[in-house]
């Protein structure tokens, strides 16, 4: 059940009985009158990020024409993954209140290993891909059990593994070098894409499944009597994910080279679908599976869920293993976009723009709220930006102060959207 | 006479040279409110936590339906049907309120949280206790009342067919509009057939629900008598001096720490 559903509900006349509560809100009116209340109330969402995404494309769009154009569209998605995906790992131990400064780096070490196997072992890209998360897991068992059982703080204990990481893939790789990452499947990730008739396969087949499923549910809640949205809302979430879904895929199905009497560009990048599918896995995870649950129970009140019985150690230490998997991934699509790791990989502003990410996306920093939705859009933002900029041939300067202000701007709505919360009560 | 539900005979403990609890008895009747009342440090939270598992004893036994039970964390109390809705509540703020009433106990079908049966259960429940304030159980727990939290709480704690239900302070936040849901729910409880304990500082709330009263006395029982037996100033003699009348430990100068 999402987080969606329980508050689409009008208010009930005080005398009402509990038996006949209110399960839904009756018009879409109603659940406009609710969304714009939970607003008030505190309850940004992914309004925040959206609407910031859309007012940095029109200004890129309005101070470059090369910004808008499909193939610039589609490396902004390329360069938008590697974000994504460890924005979402760290959205696991943001949901704990907690921070992890060294996935950044983990993720260069692992990809590292990945690289030093795939080229002095010739693994094959499966086994190397493993190896490079199975050391990521080990990184985040290690953080977590430090923060788990001996109670350091976790800002503590992942700054000491960010300086300490950095001296693995110095180590291995030597400083000044770097190794090349030209396996055909993990380079493919980010210069290839899928063929177009695929493409279109899979688009339609996420837009069905996800209609099936969305008016299966309504169908069933309505049907038991309990709570849920009402069909109008339904029906517009279904037409606005096909709006995007189709219509993305649309753009990036032509030949978007730019010469395109010469060269052929056309599909989705490989990189698309691994991030939907992890955006699929970690939703249901949280949603849907008691150690969600339980990840957000601790977020939210770590002394309730260890009433009920709940074991907060390992919860915590989960939620540091997920991220630091994560983080392998991220630096493995990293790695493949720029065709090689070097000592430096992960280090810099990596990490800083993944948690910018997850905030601007709406995942709060004091813990208990957030979802891997957040992670996407949230990464966009902070691709768009970068790529936008890069495109304005800024100073390297101006980049850092922009990233910055808007991680700064986004935490600011964090702490305010929380107190407004709690004032409101939403 | 009923027999006791649940029962401590001869409890005592220590933490380290505190000697907290001396020789207590202790019995929750089926049906009945049973306040636990004394001043602060008079050992009442101890008590708790011992019947909760929380805290083992040094000794003394513990019966529960007429049996002596071996009891040693919260999750055996927890089978026995016993369940403690703590001062602080112990909801999370962030999830709603099926998800607060279930949380450590989800149910599950084989495609992930079965939140069909949860939120069916938990208006049953609810529903059952005549809860009438909350307007929809899709809430998220923040935007609850004191009272409304207060009523969350108690609801989770029977929710699991609980025989023996231990609030501690439910009221002490509370304004009177709340106060006074919080206490009829109280009356419901035990009206089901439930062993309520009540741990409370307000003499009229227990005056008003309670059947029993034990009073506890730096550490010792000072009396167990019907509520009736009993007026305001008399409780508040037991609490503060250990006697009343002819009621309470014979020579409160003895009983030292």
């Amino acid at each position: 059940m999402t987080a969606h559903t329980d508050t689409a509900s009008a208010p009930a006349p005080a005398s009402s009985g509990f038996d006949n509560d209110n399960r839904q809100a009756a018009t879409i009116g109603d659940a406009a009158r609710d969304y714009v209340n939970r607003l008030r109330g505190g309850d940004m969402g992914l309004l925040p990020a959206i609407l910031g995404l859309v007012a940095l494309l029109v200004i890129f769009a309005s101070l470059n024409d090369r910004f808008l154009t499909t193939y610039n569209m589609a490396n902004l998605v390329i360069q938008a993954s590697s974000i994504i995906v460890l924005a979402m790992g760290i959205v696991f131990v943001l949901l704990l209140g907690e921070i992890d400064l060294s996935a950044g780096v983990a993720g260069g070490a692992c990809a590292t290993i990945t690289a030093l196997m795939l080229i002095d072992y010739d693994w094959t890209w499966w086994m190397a891909t493993l190896a490079g998360v199975a050391f990521g897991a080990v990184i985040g068992l290690a953080i977590g059990s430090l923060v788990s059982f001996l109670g350091i703080p976790s800002f503590v204990v992942t700054l000491a593994f960010f300086l300490g990481l950095q001296a693995v893939p110095l180590r291995l790789i030597g400083s000044g070098g770097s190794l090349r990452f030209n396996d055909p499947v993990l380079r493919g990730m980010s210069i290839k894409n899928v063929p177009v008739t695929a493409g279109w396969i899979a688009a339609i087949v996420i837009v069905v499944a996800f209609a099936a499923l969305s008016l299966w549910r309504y169908r069933s809640l309505s049907a038991k009597g309990l709570v849920h949205a009402p069909i109008g809302l339904v029906v517009i979430k279904i037409a606005v994910l096909a709006a995007v879904v189709l219509g993305l895929t649309a753009l990036l199905s032509a030949n978007r080279a730019p010469n395109p009497d010469l060269f052929d560009i056309s599909g989705v990048p490989w990189v698309a679908p691994v991030v939907i599918a992890l955006l699929l896995f970690w939703t249901f995870v949280l949603t849907k599976t008691r150690f969600g649950r339980h990840l957000y129970a601790v977020g939210g009140n770590a002394e309730a869920a260890r009433r009920a019985g709940i074991n907060v150690q390992r919860v915590r230490i989960m939620a540091f293993v997920i991220c630091t998997s994560m983080a392998a991934l991220a630096g493995l699509l990293s790695a493949s976009y720029t065709g090689k790791v070097s000592p430096g990989s992960g280090g810099g502003n990596v990490l800083l723009y993944a948690v910018a990410a997850a905030v601007i996306g709406g995942t709060s920093l004091f813990g208990g709220r957030g979802r891997a939705i957040d992670a996407v859009i949230g990464g966009l933002v902070i691709a768009t930006i970068s790529n936008g900029l890069g495109l304005l041939n800024q100073a390297a300067y101006i980049n850092f102060v922009v990233t910055g202000g808007v991680l700064l701007l986004a935490a600011s709505v964090d702490a305010i959207s929380r107190r407004r919360r709690s004032s409101a009560g939403v | 006479m009923v027999e006791p539900l649940l029962e401590l005979r001869g409890v005592n403990k220590s933490f380290g040279v505190v000697h907290v609890l001396h020789d207590v008895d202790f019995a929750v009747y089926p049906g009945q409110v049973t306040a636990l009342v004394g001043d602060n440090g008079a050992g009442k939270s101890t008590l708790v936590k011992i019947i909760a598992g929380i805290y083992g004893r040094d000794s003394g036994e513990y019966h529960f339906d007429g049996k002596a039970v071996e009891v040693h964390g919260p999750r055996d109390v927890a089978a026995l049907g016993v369940e403690v809705v703590y001062q602080d509540l112990a909801l999370c703020d962030n999830l709603d309120i099926v998800e607060n009433m279930f949380l450590g106990r989800e149910e599950t079908t084989r495609l992930g949280l079965d939140e069909v049966t949860m939120e069916t259960r938990a208006r049953e429940t609810l529903a059952s206790l005549s809860v009438r304030t909350v307007k929809s159980v899709r809430q998220s727990v923040a935007s609850l009342s004191g009272g409304q939290r207060q009523t969350v709480a108690i609801a989770k704690a029977v929710l699991w067919n609980s025989k023996v239900v231990l609030l501690d302070e439910p009221t002490a936040a509370l304004g009177v509009a709340q106060t006074r849901q919080v206490l009829d729910l109280v009356r419901r409880l035990a009206d089901r057939g439930l062993g309520v304990v009540l741990i409370s500082h307000n003499m009229g709330d227990v005056l008003e629900v309670a059947d029993r009263i034990t009073a506890l006395y730096l550490g010792r029982v000072a009396a167990d008598v019907p509520a009736k037996d009993l007026t305001h100033s008399q409780i508040v003699e037991l609490i503060t001096a250990g006697r009343s009348g002819d009621l309470g430990i014979a020579d409160p100068a003895t009983a030292t720490v």
